[in-house]
């Protein structure tokens, strides 16, 4: 038992995890806490990483690290997992005990959640027992003031035996004494922390134990935990453990020992199951006991504003309402907002284009250059960026404020009734989300689900939501069939609501189809944790997500637009019988085009688009553009175009159902197989979206006019 | 006292403590983890649009369960939530 979960947790945990320890000063330090503490602000704060963080539990599903200096002294930070307990019950805990214990940390940093600090203290309390050099950082301290929860620090600091902070880190405040704290407990003599005690046979079998540890090797775990777990059935130890005993001085005297002491507790009534419940009750009753002392919070706990709100977002008349509105509502912005500087962009563009097609005349350059390297890539880079870059800077940020805000954890607690009903998970909703930024993170983001058959049901079914990358498309196709002369973006923001709205449907559909076939089984437990709500760093997000953002996809059309125009170009230039390679192409897809109700260049788009989804519409443009030569790009032009290549309001719902439902990019294929590691799974994740969207598309395309 | 009834029977706005974990293996791990051990605390904060799963304060933290799991939990102790208090500030008033 354990051995698969933990080969995960191990390989999600080493996948990019590199120390250098050739420096002797270098400390190495765990960043551990409960999910959604901040504890990837505090390591970005403190190490200028630029994590993604959001309000949700579960964000950091993979190890990240980054480095800092501190007074001269060298420090290597592990952002690793947020966890409950460290108790390896899952692969998260178990990647993130491991390393505690035996990945090198020389010291940990415990962040806490200052308004939830009882259930954060019994991890706190596991940490020290584990790892004595520990430093706890009560975070956000600025909301607990908000909500008049008050955290007495000496009390706390005396109870627990190690230094406390106190931190807001998302405003920078308290970090330094943070790190001077870490430098106390990595550098100087360890903290001697109150141990927790047990029941008198438990510590009975642990003082046996205890002698035999003194010699264990540093950085490591303490010799009071390794005389704990060893009291544990060997058959729950996992790999790591195993080795790291095992490599131990005396390993068969302590081994023998270790089986002595199990076999008194077991005679004396303590059964395996019941140690480690003793054990964790334990502990949780010394953390409500250091809780009651330390902490003096109002009635309600301070979260009256918050039951109001999730009144709103969650109850039975309003939860699915206004989930509804705020979709909209934030389609509404995207599409309204990104007219403008989609216009102005692409008319900069054209005279860039225009600009640069003279001076390539000036120097004499041969036509088919000029054509191949201003007509061909840099109109299609201009077209990316024109057409496809607004609307995804701008609904990028505003899905940030959304998880900021902490409302996806609520969308989650909306819809797990569905996602129980397709035998599936509800965190999957959280995935979803993701995966409208973009499919590989929400593949990335499927680590949450715990069980492996419904993690796999939340890989296959990703693409099912549109990513940041289909959104332009989308858009582009509604506004110009489905919304001629209607202002204000509306009719677009509702129609658009309704595709991704048959997005989640076929989320729904497909998840319980695989439950039934390939992905047989039943619902598992399932616990969500509905974080308190928090103020979003508005002007924060707005600055990184529209400069990350617009980076990224800048350097992602750089990357792959500039090249498909290019390969474009030359396709739609060289005459083969008559006939340009790229018409070739398109006439050779043209039947089955046709049975999807779209056409032959349609579908070369969407092939030829899977290495991003943001180029589709301009190889489609470029494509049908082959022959005449049209200098400016608008809307009106384009609808004209379209039309003019045989376009109906059926090709047009085709379009929007294909582009929903068909296979992911390339980038998404290549995590799935990272992820799943499967070719099979892969393959799967092709198939089925791609199954869905064309059998969707061939009946609109069989509907009688 | 009162006869231990499943988690899953609370109405929104009651609270009781918990009495017994029913569930094995990980799930009644994963509880006991969030908090969930005996004695403790839980009021029923809100259901679902569709009434299941349903948000639970547990120390301090709100923790959405299913039915399913919420029923492997008996509690003792069922009452109004605010009772203590609503007479707590009726007696400081």
């Amino acid at each position: 038992m354990g051995l698969t979960m933990q080969s995960t947790g191990t390989a999600a945990l080493d996948a990019g995890l590199h120390i250098d320890r050739t420096d002797p000063a270098m400390r190495v330090i765990a960043v551990g806490g409960n999910p959604n503490v901040g504890k990837s602000t505090v390591v970005n704060a403190l190490t200028g990483l630029r994590q993604h963080t959001g309000n949700w539990p579960g964000k950091t599903v993979s190890t990240a690290q980054g480095s800092c200096c501190f007074e001269g002294k060298p420090y290597t930070l592990v952002d690793i997992p947020g966890t409950y307990s460290l108790f390896a019950n899952s692969a998260e805990e178990e990647a993130a005990r491991d390393f505690l214990c035996f990945g090198g940390a020389d010291a940990a940093i415990i962040v806490c959640d200052a308004t939830c600090l009882e259930r954060n203290l019994n991890l706190v309390l596991q940490a020290i027992e584990i790892l004595p050099r520990t430093a706890v950082c009560v975070n956000l301290m600025d909301e607990a003031e908000r909500k008049g929860i008050r955290v007495d620090l000496h009390r706390l600091q005396e109870a627990l035996g190690v230094p406390v902070t106190a931190a807001s880190a998302r405003t920078r405040r308290g970090l330094k004494s943070l790190m001077r704290a870490v430098s106390r407990v990595s550098r100087e003599e360890a903290p001697t922390p109150p141990t927790v005690t047990y029941s008198p046979s438990i510590e009975r079998a642990a003082s046996r134990l205890l002698p035999l540890l003194c010699d264990l090797p540093s950085p490591g775990p303490s010799a009071r935990w390794l005389s704990l777990r060893l009291l544990e059935p060997e058959e729950s130890w996992n790999t790591a453990f195993y080795n790291y005993c095992a490599a131990l001085p005396q390993w068969e005297t302590i081994r023998a020992v270790a089986a002595e002491c199990r076999d008194q507790l077991t005679s004396e009534g303590v059964s395996p199951s019941l140690l480690q419940d003793l054990i964790a009750s334990r502990l949780i009753a010394r953390a409500e006991q250091i809780a009651q002392s330390a902490v003096t919070a109002p009635p309600g706990g301070g979260f009256a504003r918050d039951r109001k709100l999730d009144r709103l977002f969650t109850s039975r008349w309003t939860g699915i309402p206004v989930m509804l509105l705020l979709l909209a509502l934030i389609f509404w912005i995207t599409i309204t907002g990104a007219n403008v500087p989609s216009e102005l962009l692409s008319s900069l563009g054209t005279a860039a284009e225009d600009g640069l097609a003279r001076l390539f005349e000036t120097c004499g350059a041969p036509d088919w250059l000029t054509g191949a390297v201003v007509h061909g890539m840099f109109r299609v880079l201009c077209w990316v960026v024109s057409v496809m870059l607004p609307p995804m800077a701008i609904f990028f940020p505003l899905f940030t404020i959304l998880e900021d805000f902490g409302y996806l954890p609520r969308v989650a607690f909306n819809l797990d009734h569905a996602f129980q009903k397709a035998h599936a998970c509800g965190k999957q909703a959280l995935t979803m989300c993701m995966g409208f930024g973009c499919n590989a993170a929400g593949v990335v983001g499927c680590r949450i689900i715990d069980s492996p058959r419904e993690r796999l049901i939340a890989t296959v079914t990703n693409s099912f939501v549109p990513c940041n990358g289909k959104f332009p498309t989308l858009i582009t196709i509604l506004t110009i069939f489905f919304a001629a002369g209607s202002a204000g973006g509306l009719v677009p923001a509702l129609l658009l609501t309704g595709i991704i709205l048959l997005g989640i449907l076929m989320t729904f559909l497909v998840s319980r189809l695989l439950s039934a076939t390939i992905l047989r089984g039943v619902p598992s437990s399932f616990t969500l944790e509905l974080p308190p709500y928090r103020r979003p760093q508005i002007g924060q997000i707005l600055v990184r997500s529209v400069l990350d953002r617009t980076l990224f996809v800048l350097a992602r059309a750089a990357a792959v637009a500039a090249p498909a125009g290019l390969l474009l170009w030359i396709l739609a230039n060289v005459d083969a019988g008559g006939m340009s390679l790229l018409a070739h192409c398109a006439q050779a897809l043209d039947p089955i085009g046709r049975v999807l109700g779209l056409d032959g260049a349609i579908l070369l788009a969407f092939l030829l688009g899977i290495p991003a989804n943001e180029i589709v519409v301009p190889i489609l443009i470029m494509t049908y553009m082959a022959g005449g030569s049209l200098t400016e790009l608008s809307l009106p032009q384009l609808q004209t175009l379209l039309l003019a290549n045989g376009w109906t309001w059926r090709t047009a719902v085709c379009m929007v159902v294909f582009s929903l439902l068909h296979w992911p990019c390339a980038t998404t294929l290549a995590t799935i197989y990272r992820e799943t590691k499967s070719l099979k799974w892969t393959a799967a994740s092709f198939l089925v979206p791609t199954l869905c969207g064309a059998a969707l598309c061939a009946l609109i395309a069989l509907i009688p006019v | 006292m009162n006869q231990p009834v499943p988690l899953s029977s609370l109405e929104e706005g009651q609270e009781a403590l918990v009495g017994t974990l029913c569930a094995a293996g990980s799930i009644r791990r994963r509880l006991r983890d969030l908090g969930l051990t005996d004695g403790a605390r839980v009021v029923c904060l809100q259901k679902s649009p569709c009434g299941d799963p349903t948000a639970y304060l547990i120390r301090g933290a709100v923790i959405a369960l299913r039915r399913q799991d919420a029923s492997t939990i008996l509690m003792k102790g069922v009452k109004a939530h605010g009772a203590d208090d609503a007479i707590h500030r009726n007696s400081r008033a």
